[in-house]
């Protein structure tokens, strides 16, 4: 907001209302600048049908995208976080889940359950960016922990569809050990020869990427998506020069033989149900 | 020469004292002067705040990785390399005797003075350190050798050639293997341990911390610039992330804390050195009657019930 509109504000405020209303039916595609309708841009799963941008979604959309209707059921929805630091920054961490439920309904960065994909029932974790950057925190950590182990229950394959900035800072060590607890539980998942297909999406940062993440049997990447173990910034101030084009892309890490393939949301869905049956032998 | 943090000046004016005093042979004034720093050593140390136990933990004199191992490990043999890249001198392995118990041994390795910081990378490993690490770790299995691993990071390098060769799955890599490897393992934070990299050999049957070190998800200067967005606020972000070696073992984070001497770590390797080896072989000892599975079993249920959450 300027110092005119502090002026203007009240005798604007019915154009402002339209004004608001217009980016709920319009999108603007952040990479080639044209305008979607809203319905449109649904029907293509939220890809950029002039650019192929991906924008990224909500769970809900993923879920829609990904799993047969009315197959999901949501697991573990009751766990939240405790404060167990008593962590105060600008605002304290209490406020924070407060204000991140209250926007997005959740009070966790991840939703956890069993979908089926084309028919195989399957474990699923979905991270949710809009919830503290989709930050790790213990909740997270044992929602997957507990979906690893309904997997070796139920004799199913495990899903995590990544959407991080790392761990979260407000759990510190608490945080930080959560990437130790969801490895050690997907190395017995390995024992169990369950597959794990890790889906990294935009962004997919720091102890997420440095632990479940890039532990996948098979590493999907959507294009564009930015992954990688340091930030950008951190890594421009650390060797003081600017970053080739592209670096820590999805498509860089392909043809860094870090990643197995970067697949277009469009195709999301027959490749993950291609290569779990084909994993599991169905 | 010796280096005084700050809230350590007391202590070095009374240092000179004893060293005037013994200068000029009075007997009685050394005597009078050390008991002096005795008292000051203990007062000082005892109230310290998170914030100075974190410039302890970084001090420049602490004993480093390669320190301990010299005064700890007999008979050694280095081994280098990931067999793939590099040999990532930020991470170093030897193999030899600790106490008579045939033992190997993994450190994060920082660097003293300005050419040996560069060639350790001020303790920074590359994903070939990690890799490296590994490589050990699976041959300590193999030859039923238990593992000592000593962590003292800044934290991972955060560089282009680190990313591009995997820094992530390096670390993570190490996370799963560790989590599972079959032999008496140890993990003993001895200065920084900063965030993954320093996780990245920490995952064990016991992680202990030294007194005066620090392990922690972010480093207080990157914590402090991006939730207060202002670098000025270190000592507040010290203090609400909980990093002292007193705090995570309150919050049951860490197993156990090796206490330092009197006069700390960085005045004292040797007794600092003789107390991680003391507390090895007693945790390796104490594994003696637990079968692998047991053991296996027991390292795994510590690791995956860390976390704060309510149902």
């Amino acid at each position: 907001m300027n110092l005119l509109d502090l002026f203007t504000k009240k005798s604007s405020s019915t154009k402002q209302a339209t004004k608001n209303e217009a980016p709920a039916h319009w999108i603007k595609c952040k990479s080639c600048n044209s305008l979607m309708y809203y319905k449109e841009i649904e029907n293509q799963n939220y890809v950029c049908p002039k650019c192929d941008f991906h924008i990224r979604i909500g769970v809900d959309e993923r879920l829609k995208i990904l799993v047969d209707e009315g197959t999901f059921t949501e697991y573990d929805e009751n766990l939240r976080p405790i404060d167990p630091l008593k962590f105060v920054d600008k605002k304290s961490y209490v406020k924070r889940v407060e204000e991140n439920s209250k926007k997005t309904g959740k009070f966790s960065s991840v939703v956890s359950g069993e979908g089926n994909i084309d028919g195989i029932a399957t474990q699923l974790v979905v991270f949710d960016f809009s919830f503290m950057g989709g930050s790790l925190g213990s909740v997270e950590g044992e929602k997957i922990v507990r979906a690893i182990n309904r997997a070796i229950e139920k004799r199913q394959g495990l899903i995590i569809i990544s959407a991080s900035g790392g761990a979260r800072m407000q759990e510190s060590t608490f945080a930080l050990m959560q990437m130790s607890k969801t490895s050690a539980a997907l190395a017995r998942l390995a024992d169990e020869k369950l597959p794990y297909i890790s889906l990294l999406t935009d962004p997919t940062m720091g102890g997420v990427s440095a632990s479940f993440a890039t532990l996948g049997d098979i590493i999907i990447a959507e294009p564009g998506a930015l992954i990688g173990f340091a930030g950008q910034r951190v890594i421009k101030q650390t060797i003081g020069s600017d970053l080739p084009d592209g670096f820590q892309r999805a498509e860089f890490l392909l043809e860094k033989g870090s990643i197995d393939m970067v697949v277009n949301r469009n195709e999301m869905k027959k490749t993950l149900h291609d290569l779990l049956k084909v994993l599991l032998g169905k | 020469m010796a280096t005084y943090l700050d809230f350590e000046q007391k202590i070095k004016q009374i240092q000179d004292d004893v060293i005037s005093a013994e200068v000029r042979h009075d007997v009685n004034a050394v005597e009078i002067f050390k008991k002096d720093l005795e008292k000051e050593v203990a007062k000082t140390y005892k109230n310290l705040s998170p914030y100075q136990e974190l410039q302890l933990a970084r001090h420049q004199d602490r004993p480093y990785a390669l320190d301990y191992i010299n005064i700890i490990l007999e008979d050694k043999y280095e081994i280098h390399g990931d067999r793939h890249f590099a040999d990532d001198q930020a991470i170093v392995c030897y193999i030899g005797y600790i106490q008579g118990q045939r033992t190997m041994v993994i450190g994060e390795q920082k660097g003293r003075g300005t050419k040996n910081k560069l060639k350790r990378n001020f303790g920074m490993p590359n994903p070939e350190g990690y890799r490296k690490a590994l490589r050990a770790a699976k041959m300590a299995e193999k030859f039923n050798m238990p593992l000592l691993m000593l962590i003292d990071t800044p934290g991972a390098y955060p560089g282009l050639g680190a990313e591009e060769r995997n820094q992530s799955e390096a670390i993570a890599r190490n996370l799963l293997e560790l989590s599972q490897l079959d032999t008496v393992t140890v993990s003993v934070v001895i200065g920084e341990g900063g965030s993954g990299g320093a996780l990245a050999i920490g995952v064990a049957d016991k992680l202990a911390m030294m007194r005066y070190s620090v392990f922690s998800v972010i480093s207080p200067e990157g914590c402090s610039a991006i939730l207060w967005n202002d670098p000025s606020k270190v000592e507040t972000a010290t203090k609400a992330l909980k990093i002292t070696s007193s705090d995570l073992k309150d919050l049951d984070l860490v197993d156990d804390v090796i206490d330092e001497p009197l006069i700390g770590a960085h005045r004292d390797r040797e007794g600092a050195a003789n107390a991680i080896a003391d507390y090895f072989i007693s945790t390796v000892i104490s594994y003696k009657d637990t079968s692998s599975k047991d053991r296996l079993d027991q390292r795994y249920i510590r690791l995956t019930s860390v976390g704060a959450f309510s149902e």
